[in-house]
């Protein structure tokens, strides 16, 4: 529909702009050069999905089809209905319970790379060793849990024959704790690794400056270290928070399709070919997600922590 | 040196746990591949044996993973390509601060933190309502560029914070043209970086599911079968599976982290000529 419109020049607006200084036009015009490929791409395949589920959020379905409209139905289903709220407030717990746990373990161990490792030899290898699962696959990952917490798995094994419980255990897979678990065991490297990228650029002289006016070690990683860490910690936040409000596959899979939460409402719509549907629920999901991290931006400048 | 205080074997203790939950639960399913032909899909093992494995190759009892490989490895090389070429010629124009540059750079983290089924679900409809064919080639070729190239786009922003500009410089006051300093002093300069783009673009390619699953088509990609096989294989084939990937995985990160070592040892070898002169 609107094919004529995008055949226009992008920069032809500029042609009518009064001249700037001759160094500036031609950064401007190399710089777009090299930048157009990815924004070509974030255009088609960013951008225009957004617009198009914006869009489609509108329409209304049939049985077989969608039909282009302009109706405000599905959402006035999706907030008249209980079930949104609920999972929604379950995807925030999820959130928050996954950010405290990889917050805790990903600082510690960050913390520990990062100060008590003393060759770089050393700390670029145990470093490795944390990221080394990011590269490989998280459906296999999950799957990975099933010996260890079924209820003839290793824990519940474990855990009888040491005579500390008679029956197995029947929430450890399928329940909110396997859920959190995976997630905690996807993520925490997210948290990893740019906490110890600004901790790694703190001053060591600060740190013994601390010392050699008589801060503790608690009062030193209160005072100094955790402050500068900050922007790594925002970060990891932000990628660990919109991972689990976005995700729909671990929550399906750990809780074995017992748990929602609002990507799995969205995967169900779609399932059921109620696109429009699904469309709102993801521009409501979309609205969410950048709301938080608006909220965690306003504490970190992340240009410049690269 | 000092005596390391004891807090130091209090975190190595725990450093040691988080390695073994990172890695414990993939070793478990490593050794019980192995299962023996009566054997289910939790410990205790009965007899070890070969079995799943040879099931895998058979093509009977699972679908059509071999075809789902081949696409995954074709798609991770294509996208790989594509984020190295692409996040390269981003970087360069990021340190030109040009017009708009704000923009796109938060276009580009929006792609990172977008959720992911909102670009399935999108480019999915846009393909349908335009009549494209949804192939794992087109629409899931782009839907995984925009999960790789920010990443791309952060590491080389990453190294031309930490580039000295003075090489540069040198070069073109040597009479260098614009390519030149590019292809010869540039580009070397950042190989290994270049690796690590690589690396990340065809790893998070050949591993993504979320964005792929609704824009592959009618052929699956690898992670896609394997998780269609969740609801149905209910035997050690899978755990078998899993292990020949995460095999496979290992063996990619391997050879990049072979190849980064051995650049920085014969650049370290070639690299100065300093003494050579008078």
């Amino acid at each position: 529909m609107s094919e004529t419109l995008t055949d226009t020049p992008a920069s032809a607006p500029q042609a009518a702009r009064p001249p700037k200084p001759p160094g500036s036009l031609g950064r401007n015009l190399l710089g777009w050069l090299q930048a157009a490929p990815l924004t070509l791409v974030l255009l088609a395949f960013l951008v225009a999905p957004i617009v198009m589920i914006v869009i489609v959020s509108f329409w209304r379905a049939t049985e077989f089809s969608i039909i282009p409209d302009f109706s405000f139905e599905n959402y006035e289903f999706l907030f008249g209905s209980q079930v949104t709220w609920r999972v929604f407030m379950a995807t925030f717990k999820y959130a928050l319970i996954t950010w405290a746990f990889t917050l805790s373990i990903g600082f510690t161990v960050a913390y520990f790379l990062a100060f008590h490792i003393r060759s770089q030899t050393m700390q670029i290898a145990l470093f490795l060793l944390c990221t080394i699962p990011f590269w490989t696959s998280n459906i296999i990952r999950m799957i990975s849990w099933i010996p260890f917490l079924g209820r003839n798995g290793i824990a519940n094994q474990t855990l009888q024959n040491w005579g500390l419980i008679d029956q197995p255990l029947e929430w450890l897979l399928y329940s909110d704790f396997s859920v959190i678990l995976a997630f905690v065991h996807l993520y925490t490297l997210f948290m990893v690794v740019p906490i110890f990228n600004t901790m790694m650029r703190i001053d060591k002289s600060l740190i013994e400056a601390a010392y050699d006016n008589g801060a503790s070690g608690f009062q030193t990683l209160l005072h100094v270290i955790i402050p500068l860490t900050k922007p790594g910690i925002m970060i990891g936040t932000i990628f660990v928070v919109t991972l689990v409000m976005g995700d729909f596959i671990t929550v399906r899979f750990m809780s074995g399709s017992q748990k929602a939460n609002v990507g799995r409402l969205i995967s169900n719509d779609i399932a059921l070919l109620q696109y429009p549907s699904a469309a709102a629920t993801a521009v409501v999901l979309l609205c969410t997600v950048l709301i938080v991290i608006g909220i965690l931006l306003r504490f970190v400048n992340i240009r410049k922590e690269l | 040196m000092e005596r390391r205080p004891r807090s130091f074997y209090v975190l190595a203790a725990f450093f040691g746990l988080f390695v073994l939950f990172l890695y414990g639960p993939t070793i478990t399913i490593g050794i019980l591949s192995f299962q023996g032909e009566g054997g289910g899909l939790t410990f205790p093992m009965r007899g070890v044996s070969l079995h799943w494995f040879r099931d895998l190759f058979q093509e009977q009892a699972v679908g059509d993973i071999w075809g789902a490989f081949r696409r995954s490895f074709a798609l991770g090389l294509m996208v790989m390509i594509t984020t190295v070429v692409v996040s390269v010629m981003a970087g360069l124009a990021f340190r030109k601060r040009f017009a708009g540059s704000g923009l796109l750079f938060y276009l580009a983290i929006a792609s990172l933190v977008i959720p992911s089924i909102l670009i399935s679900l999108g480019v999915g409809l846009i393909f349908n309502q335009l009549g494209l064919k949804i192939h794992w080639a087109t629409s899931g070729f782009g839907s995984q560029l925009t999960w790789t190239l920010p990443f791309g786009l952060l590491i080389m922003f990453a190294v031309f914070n930490r580039f000295d500009k003075s090489y540069e410089e040198a070069a073109r006051d040597q009479g260098a043209t614009a390519w030149q300093t590019i292809r010869y002093v540039v580009l070397p300069i950042i190989a290994p970086s270049l690796l690590g783009v690589a690396l990340f673009g065809f790893t998070l390619s050949y591993d993504e599911f979320a964005r792929t699953l609704l824009t592959a088509g009618s052929y699956n990609t690898l992670p896609l079968e394997i998780f269609g096989m969740t609801t149905n294989v209910t035997t050690p084939v899978i755990y078998a599976l899993g292990t020949l990937t995460t095999v496979f995985s290992f063996l990619i990160i391997g050879a990049f982290l072979f190849t980064v070592w051995f650049m920085a040892k014969r650049r370290a070898r070639h690299g100065s000529d300093a003494g050579k002169g008078v």
